[in-house]
């Protein structure tokens, strides 16, 4: 306690014991790779490649001209077997690019010591980054070029890393952190050199002091980077909750961390920037922290994009037998559930928790007795149950004007009600009628 | 590409035979081990020591009334959820809660017949009506004694000594210290036997130190808030001892005020009633300290002795006000709170 954070939030349970002392170990090379051309927010790829085209390892396979978009890479060699719309683990269909794999791989490694970063310019360092489909890995899969072009008059004063994890079940960036700090730390600095920002910051949960250790010794005596440990506690991982703990900037309503001269970006995108920059890998394989009460042997893997998530958990012993269960990309917080496992891995796939039995949340819930737990709860100060009311039942003036459009969709509201209502989902109901009733608006004028 | 090519793969086929069944829900898909019975469960827990203290000092009348009270609570939860076709949930303990808070604001002697209608009362117009649990505006059980005491100002006011007294012997009525106080001027009650309950007065709410004991409890587990309790005392103690000061012979002091009639059931169990408090931290500060204004102002310069619960009954009429226009400000938004 006493460290630093953000007002309101929870205490949930979560159970990273069950992989935060599993190394990470490479998952086995898969023999088919389902890789959906829409893996980040933005603008989706088009495909570079054709039916029968033969790939390689790191080769471009799809790409658009658009600013806010990433291009994704072949993450096996061999044929493309087709391109077809395929489940993606986003709850959508996207066009993937299906790559069957000739079982040779790429060696990816050090060629010598880290590249100096005083002999890149800015300018260099955002082309590399978009050029290896680098984009935010903690989940929200945002390209990263974008945050580092900052519009012009705005200044970036600060980099900040997030390594809070604060998702239950997930360790990868603890991992990432614990045994590749020297990667997390380069890529901070070029993060850095790349929006002009001259402080660093890596923003960590007081919950991982291995990790905090090893990145002390990577930083060593450098006053560059600052790391600032943070209380454990969700959603502490949250850009505005972050920056708000780490720096005491709060980010304005409707505004993005740019506008306080803050950039966020996760501990594991640092790491690939270092891999980009120094080994010319683009972004082709990911750590997924694999657990859960529904699967036998939770590990931390290393898996290349498009593996499907059957595969992934047969490496983990597999489900538990019996019963129901939940898969979801990402954690129980913010994670979606997969209506089949066939679903490929992605650059945004941070874990995959596999929730079973009693874990699993009923259908039913009771009237509100305003008990103010959604209130307390809050970190964007909102009202839960009252927006959740006005989601439901289709209040869109209600909606907007108790600030519905703020949420940052946590979830902490519907964890802390014990009248177990599902205040999320109706306040993404209320959002989404938001953005139908502007829709319908801009289309009359 | 043409996109003409593209083509929509077949629906997957389950991964294996004994592949378990997935589930599919929104986000977040864990949640925390709270529940709407858990909490009243533990309310009624809390209860436990002031109805033992009702029953060590009233006798077996007590814990006739609070069984009567409760039955009839339950009895009439059954009746209407039956009839309005809704769940039965009478197993979530609110109904026992009223039930027992009803009981304990009556006088040992109440007549059952009465206590059965102020139960009638309470659950079906001050909780049913309203449409159950989590949409009454009032406080049930304060409700349900409103009633009484409109229907009945004679019962409802005729106290028995405590049987603890020596007074018991001759066991006429009785008057409350709050009664002496304000009737025959009479300050002189010890405060250490309104701090035990060895006072006459209603079942529950004598025993100072029995109803703090499961106030402590239900704090020790995050049911309450601690400014609602301790703002509602802070401000009678606080505002009584405005008059004390300036007239402590006419006015009594601010420890009897605390310790005096409903000021403790009313605050651990009745401000804290979470359904008819305020969500937001100034409105329950505003909730607090106006009841605690009201409660002492009525007591001093009111027809009534005792004032707790219409200063109670007052505010929660204006919690869904105070809910919407003491609004948090939000994260990031510049300038003061919403009104």
């Amino acid at each position: 306690m006493g460290h630093k954070t953000f007002s309101r939030g929870i205490h949930p349970s979560y159970y990273k014991e069950l992989t935060s002392g599993k190394r990470v170990e490479a998952a086995t090379l898969p023999k088919t790779v389902t890789i959906p051309l829409q893996q980040h927010a933005g603008a989706p790829c088009e495909p570079l490649v054709k039916k029968g085209d033969a790939v390689a390892e790191g080769q471009k396979i799809g790409d658009v001209k658009a600013f806010v978009s990433a291009p994704v890479h072949a993450s096996i060699s061999g044929k493309v077997k087709d391109i077809e719309l395929a489940q993606h683990p986003g709850g959508f269909r996207s066009i993937s690019v299906i790559i069957e794999g000739d079982g040779t791989t790429k060696q990816w490694g050090p060629t010598g010591a880290p590249v100096d970063l005083s002999t890149l310019s800015a300018e260099s360092i955002r082309e590399s980054v978009r050029d290896a489909g680098i984009v935010g890995m903690g989940g929200a899969a945002f390209p990263t070029s974008v945050k580092l072009a900052p519009p012009k008059g705005k200044a970036i004063e600060a980099v900040v890393l997030n390594g809070c994890e604060c998702e239950p079940y997930l360790t990868a960036d603890h991992r990432i952190m614990l045994e590749e700090p020297e990667k997390v730390v380069w890529g901070l600095r070029a993060l850095m050199k790349a929006t002009g920002a001259s402080k660093g910051f890596i923003g960590i949960e007081e919950n991982k002091p291995d990790a905090i250790e090893a990145l002390h010794k990577a930083i060593g005596n450098s006053t560059d980077i600052q790391i600032i440990i943070l209380e454990a506690k969700y959603p502490q991982g949250a850009e505005k909750m972050l920056i708000v703990a780490a720096l005491g900037r709060k980010v304005p309503v409707g505004k993005l961390p740019l506008d306080v001269g803050v950039v966020v970006n996760n501990v594991g995108t640092a790491a690939a920037i270092y891999e980009a920059l120094n080994w010319g890998k683009p972004l082709i394989e990911r750590i997924v922290t694999i657990s859960g009460n529904g699967v036998k042997e939770p590990r931390n893997l290393k898996v290349r994009v498009g593996t499907s998530f059957e595969e992934v958990l047969n490496q983990c012993g597999g489900l538990v037998e019996g019963g129901e269960v939940e898969v979801l990309n990402g954690g129980p917080m913010m994670g979606i559930a997969q209506p089949t496992l066939a679903v490929p891995v992605i650059k945004g796939t941070s874990g995959i928790t596999v929730i079973a039995a009693s874990v699993i949340k009923s259908s039913v819930y009771d009237a509100c007795i305003r008990c103010a737990s959604c209130v307390s709860a809050c970190p964007m100060g909102l009202m839960p149950y009252k927006l959740g009311d006005f989601g439901k039942n289709f209040r869109t003036a209600d909606f907007k004007d108790w600030d519905g459009v703020s949420c940052i969709e946590c979830g902490c509201c519907s964890y802390v009600c014990p009248s177990k209502r599902p205040l999320l989902q109706w306040i993404r109901l209320g959002k989404l009628k938001v953005r139908q009733e502007a829709q319908k608006a801009a289309a009359a004028k | 590409m043409d996109t003409k090519e593209i083509k929509t793969a077949p629906t997957p086929e389950p991964p294996s035979q004994a592949a378990a069944k997935l589930v599919i829900s929104s986000s977040p898909h864990f949640l925390n081990t709270e529940s709407v019975p858990k909490i009243m469960h533990n309310v009624v827990t809390a209860l436990l020591p002031a109805t033992a203290a009702s029953v060590y000092f009233f006798g077996w009348r007590a814990l006739l009334l609070i069984i009567v009270c409760v039955a009839s609570c339950l009895v009439t939860e059954y009746a209407f959820q039956k009839k309005r076709n809704k769940p039965i949930k009478i197993y979530d303990g609110s109904a026992i809660i009223t039930g027992m808070l009803l009981a304990m604001t009556l006088p040992a002697g109440f007549p059952i017949f009465g206590a059965i209608l102020g139960s009638v009362f309470a659950i079906g117009v001050g909780k049913q009506l309203f449409g159950g649990l989590g949409y009454n505006i009032f406080n049930p059980a304060l409700l349900g004694r409103a009633f009484l005491m409109a229907t009945y100002p004679v019962l409802t006011t005729t106290w028995v000594w405590p049987r603890t007294m020596e007074k018991a012997v001759d066991a006429v009525t009785a008057a409350t210290p709050l009664a002496m106080a304000k009737f025959e001027g009479k300050l002189d009650v010890p405060l250490m036997d309104m701090l035990l309950g060895n006072t006459a007065g209603s079942l529950g709410e004598t025993s100072a130190i029995a109803i703090i004991l499961g106030g402590l409890y239900l704090r020790y587990k995050g049911y309450i808030n601690w400014k609602l309790p301790l703002g509602y005392l802070g401000t009678i103690a606080a505002f009584s001892a405005v008059f004390w000061l300036a007239n402590p012979a006419k006015y009594p002091s601010p420890l009897f005020h605390l310790l005096a009639g409903g000021a403790m059931l009313g605050a651990w169990f009745m401000v804290t009633d979470m359904v008819t408090s305020p969500v937001t931290s100034l409105g329950q500060w505003i909730f607090v300290i106006v009841a605690g204004i009201l409660a002492v102002v009525i007591r001093l310069f009111g027809g009534l002795p005792e004032g707790v619960m219409y200063s109670i009954l007052f505010m929660n009429a204006f919690v869904p006000l105070l809910n919407k226009h003491t609004r948090p400000k939000v994260f990031g938004e510049a300038g003061a709170q919403k009104v």
